[in-house]
């Protein structure tokens, strides 16, 4: 037994096992994110909304995730009859796979050694490639998919035009997504989100931290108001509350590949939040702690952008579907190109 | 991998590829087929461009696609043209030029 | 590794030429991309292998998906299909074959006679894999084919949205 422990420590296998905690981590983790924000959407929309929220399931309604979960376990599972089955079973498939996929790239702390247990320090990241910020991106193009098939394989035309017009709507708002994204891979000279995040420390005049939030304002918006749009979130729900008016791409679902679509779309708010927090927050550097146990920090700003959207979403009306496409294409693709203009000719002339 | 198995790949995939142009009788699986053949012809850059160790391979790649990328757009406007005057989508409807 | 991004892409490219639902090959040539990718990566072009995945799985294929939903293509007929195909008449398809087996064998013989073809690819130089080495080449010596490509792409633009227009009549 001792000298089975002894082999299970020693290389190569301490790095599997260190790895596999790791990628479990962000696993289970980002299931407890979409739990926890399920509460607290409800509780912060209560308290905005000046009334209690869930507060019956358990201390101070913290159960309420569960019983949501079970609830949604033990419905029917429907299929419309003249649905395809194939592609009506497929969708909420590429939907999730595509929002988890989305994290293997993101780093959410300093390299470790776990507390001296290895013998060189491991990344916090699935998978630390050097085009990470481009993969991102790519994942984000195929979540759109799901959301394409599942309009379609549901054959009930309310569900095909919410379909194609959520899908429109991602489509447009990527472009903007996109230059967001080049124009911080020009400011930190490196597509790797680990690399990204270390061009982000130390502090300008010993107080103001070197995040890239500062010299990009006009980007850090341009890419908020992008990823809330890729996330069907409010204020751009448009093609969502499609359900209170008419109907949305998943009206024809039920039970676990409806779970799915809701797991699926709290955890690409996650994922939005996360790579924000890495590309404009600075990611796990912060003051007061030192860099090893940075994924405080990291959680700590992840919190706050997830508070953000939650605000966003229970302050600000939505827009409606025209207006919502001629902002994105008429007024946040103008703006990403200037920004990434001047941002360009910054680091050219000036040396940023 | 021997070069060989990645020109084989390339080369079986755009046979596969004209076999659906010619074969087919849809007018928007044809142009799926097209792009089946240009992305052989990627994929077989791409493999010479590693073989002589330069870049060029991958910068011919990046304006295939691009390429690629017009020409299917300008195709399924076409398409769309082509269905609102025939109300089908077999290249068979579309022969009123034929003698 | 090699043997199974190349089985994807095979298998997804021969379900698109024989599936007569559009919306299944459409699926079928996006696992098809995903196949692509892999081999890409293999021959050490990241970056190509996820630009790949964004142009042609997230962008062309999402275009080619609106058109078969507004257009609400149908299933092709089986019937239709095998009637009176133009291609075979027996003489078209016996040449064709010939043709196509003497093309094959032809590729092999060539393939058996050339010197260097046992080692991995590019095994004897390293591979060029750096974007930033990519943008350099792109941006100097390939200047005016990048140029002209944008200019293309514009062109494209404006003729794709002239000839689907409605009509006002």
């Amino acid at each position: 037994m001792a000298s089975l422990i002894q082999t299970l420590t020693s290389p190569p296998y301490d790095w599997y096992i260190a790895y596999g905690i790791i990628v479990s981590i962000v696993f289970m983790g980002l299931q407890l994110m979409a739990a926890v924000m399920v509460y607290a959407e409800r509780k912060v929309a209560a308290f905005m909304q000046q009334r209690y929220g869930p507060y019956r399931v358990g201390p101070k309604g913290l159960f309420q995730p569960v019983a949501d979960i079970l609830k949604l376990f033990f419905k029917e599972e429907l299929r419309p009859k003249a649905a395809d089955a194939f592609l009506f079973s497929l969708a909420p498939i590429i939907s999730v796979a595509a929002a988890y996929l989305a994290f293997a790239p993101i780093p959410f702390g300093a390299p470790t050694t776990f507390f001296g247990l290895l013998d060189e320090p491991m990344a916090l990241q699935i998978a630390d490639v050097n085009v990470a910020v481009l993969v991102i991106f790519a994942v984000a193009s195929m979540g759109v998919w799901g959301i394409v098939l599942a309009g379609w394989a549901s054959n009930s035309k309310y569900s095909l035009l919410g379909g194609l017009r959520s899908s429109a709507q991602m489509i447009s708002y990527e472009l903007a997504y996109g230059i967001a994204l080049a124009t911080v891979v020009l400011m930190a000279n490196s597509m790797s989100l680990r690399e990204i995040v270390d061009a982000q420390q130390g502090y300008w005049l010993g107080f103001i931290p070197k995040w890239f939030v500062f010299p990009q304002l006009i980007g850090f918006f341009v890419f908020a108001c992008a990823g809330v749009a890729e996330t069907n979130r409010a204020p751009f729900d448009f093609p969502e509350a499609e359900q209170e008016l008419v109907a949305g791409y998943h009206t024809e679902y039920s039970s676990m590949r409806f779970a799915m679509f809701f797991m699926a779309e709290y955890i690409n708010m996650v994922t939005v939040s996360a790579v924000a927090t890495n590309l404009y927050l600075g990611g796990w550097h912060g003051p007061f702690l030192p860099a090893s146990v940075g994924w405080i920090w990291f959680v700590i700003k992840l919190g706050f952008l997830l508070f953000v959207y939650l605000w966003l979403r229970w302050t600000l009306p939505r827009f409606r579907y025209d207006q919502l496409m001629s902002f994105g294409w008429k007024v946040l693709l103008p703006l990403a190109t200037l920004n990434l203009l001047a941002t360009a000719a910054g680091v050219l002339y000036f040396g940023l | 991998m021997p070069i060989g198995h990645y020109l084989v790949l390339s080369g079986l995939l755009f046979a596969i590829g004209a076999a659906g142009v010619f074969l087919r009788r849809n007018l928007i699986t044809l142009l799926m087929s097209v792009e089946i053949m240009l992305n052989a012809v990627n994929l077989t850059f791409v493999a010479f461009g590693r073989q002589i160790g330069e870049v060029d391979g991958q910068i011919i790649t990046f304006f295939v696609m691009t390429v690629a990328a017009a020409e299917a757009a300008v195709g399924l406007a076409l398409v769309i043209g082509l269905f609102r005057h025939r109300e089908s989508l077999n290249p068979e409807a579309f022969t009123s030029l034929k003698w | 590794m090699f043997y199974i991004f190349a089985a994807v892409t095979v298998i997804g490219s021969l379900i698109v030429v024989t599936q007569k639902n559009p919306v299944y090959s459409l699926v079928s040539l996006v696992g098809a991309f995903f196949g692509l990718c892999g081999l890409y990566v293999l021959l050490e072009a990241p970056f190509l292998a996820v630009v790949q995945i964004i142009v042609y799985a997230g962008a062309i294929m999402v275009l080619f998906l609106f058109v078969v939903m507004v257009l609400n293509v149908p299933r092709e007929d089986a019937a239709e299909w095998d009637r009176a195909h133009p291609l075979y008449r027996p003489m078209a398809v016996r040449v064709g074959g010939a043709l196509a087996v003497l093309m094959a064998l032809e590729f092999g013989w060539a393939l058996s006679r050339t010197a260097g073809m046992s080692a991995g690819v590019g095994d004897d130089r390293p591979a060029v894999s750096s974007v930033a080495e990519l943008g350099r080449v792109l941006f100097t010596d390939y200047m005016f084919a990048f140029e002209v490509t944008s200019i293309l792409i514009i062109a494209a633009m404006v003729g794709a949205v002239v000839l689907a227009r409605k009509r006002e009549e």
